[in-house]
């Protein structure tokens, strides 16, 4: 009961896992593209939440260990990521309208022209 | 200022977020998984808010929550959605996918419970309140570079995406 009730690091890393699974069940089973595409966005929120916490877990490190409240490099990186997962998203969406465009589905299983 | 109830308000914002990653994955209609998708953002961005990470909260509902899902709700909305609603939701190797993110996952478990001394435990201490001077001095500090490749990395993504979707340049 106390360990639930106490809120620590490894709280946040249990939920950042639990939701990159998801993501990775949704990359592994689903059939259309755009799902696929948003379990990826997921998958890339859990690694933010990751380093969020880790971010936080270091500001109450001694600095003279590296860590202090000027240790917010997790912060930084997560925002880096999240520029990443703009940039993904855009050349990803687009990929699919061409894709739609010469086959009419949205179907990742009919993507299949480079398939040995 | 002390946090309030912050035990009652992590189980909340962590069941809003998985329930939101299942909807997202078990819907058949995209728009539908694109709101379940919103709803975990937004309960992710009040993990931020728990973790003091202001900034990088409001940067998740601008951008994320306001920026990329308009972008897929537009996408849904060109793509034609009535032939993928009739097929089958899942593929044919979803029982393998599921084993596998199973095995995954008994890897994550194995990790923490083996490393419950490794990983931090004990109360992290209280952020900042000026968190996104902080950030701005890191990120135009010490991150200076790899500020400028994001940008870089942006630009790369805009001329990709207009070349990808354009019918004729």
């Amino acid at each position: 009961m106390q360990t639930m009730l106490h809120i620590t690091t490894l709280h946040y890393l249990v939920l950042g896992a639990a939701l990159f699974l998801l993501g990775v069940i949704g990359v592994l089973t689903r059939r259309n593209v755009v799902i696929v595409l948003m379990s990826i966005e997921l998958i890339l929120n859990a690694v933010n939440l990751n380093l969020v916490a880790f971010s936080h877990y270091w500001q109450g490190i001694p600095a003279r260990f590296g860590g202090g409240p000027l240790a917010l490099h997790g912060q930084i990186f997560s925002i880096l990521v999240i520029t990443d997962a703009a940039a993904e998203a855009a050349v990803g969406l687009g990929i699919l309208i061409a894709f739609f465009r010469n086959k009419e589905t949205v179907n990742i299983d009919e993507v299949n022209l480079l398939k040995w | 200022m002390a946090p309030v109830a912050t035990p009652f308000f992590f189980y909340l914002f962590a069941a809003i977020m998985v329930i939101g990653g299942v909807m997202v994955i078990t819907r058949k209609n995209p728009v539908h998984s694109a709101l379940a998708l919103i709803v975990t953002l937004l309960a992710q961005a009040s993990i931020y808010l728990m973790l003091y990470a202001p900034f990088v909260a409001g940067v998740q509902i601008i951008l994320y929550a306001g920026g990329i899902m308009v972008l897929f709700l537009f996408v849904i909305m060109l793509v034609s959605i009535e032939r993928s609603m009739k097929e089958q939701t899942f593929n044919s190797q979803r029982v393998v996918g599921v084993i596998a993110a199973a095995a995954l996952g008994a890897l994550f478990i194995s990790v923490y419970v083996h490393g419950k001394n490794i990983f931090p435990e004990g109360v992290p201490a209280m952020g900042e309140g000026d968190n996104t001077q902080k950030v701005a001095s890191l990120l135009y500090g010490q991150y200076m570079f790899s500020f400028e490749i994001a940008s870089l990395l942006l630009l790369v993504a805009i001329i990709g995406a207009v070349v990808m979707a354009k019918k004729r340049i």
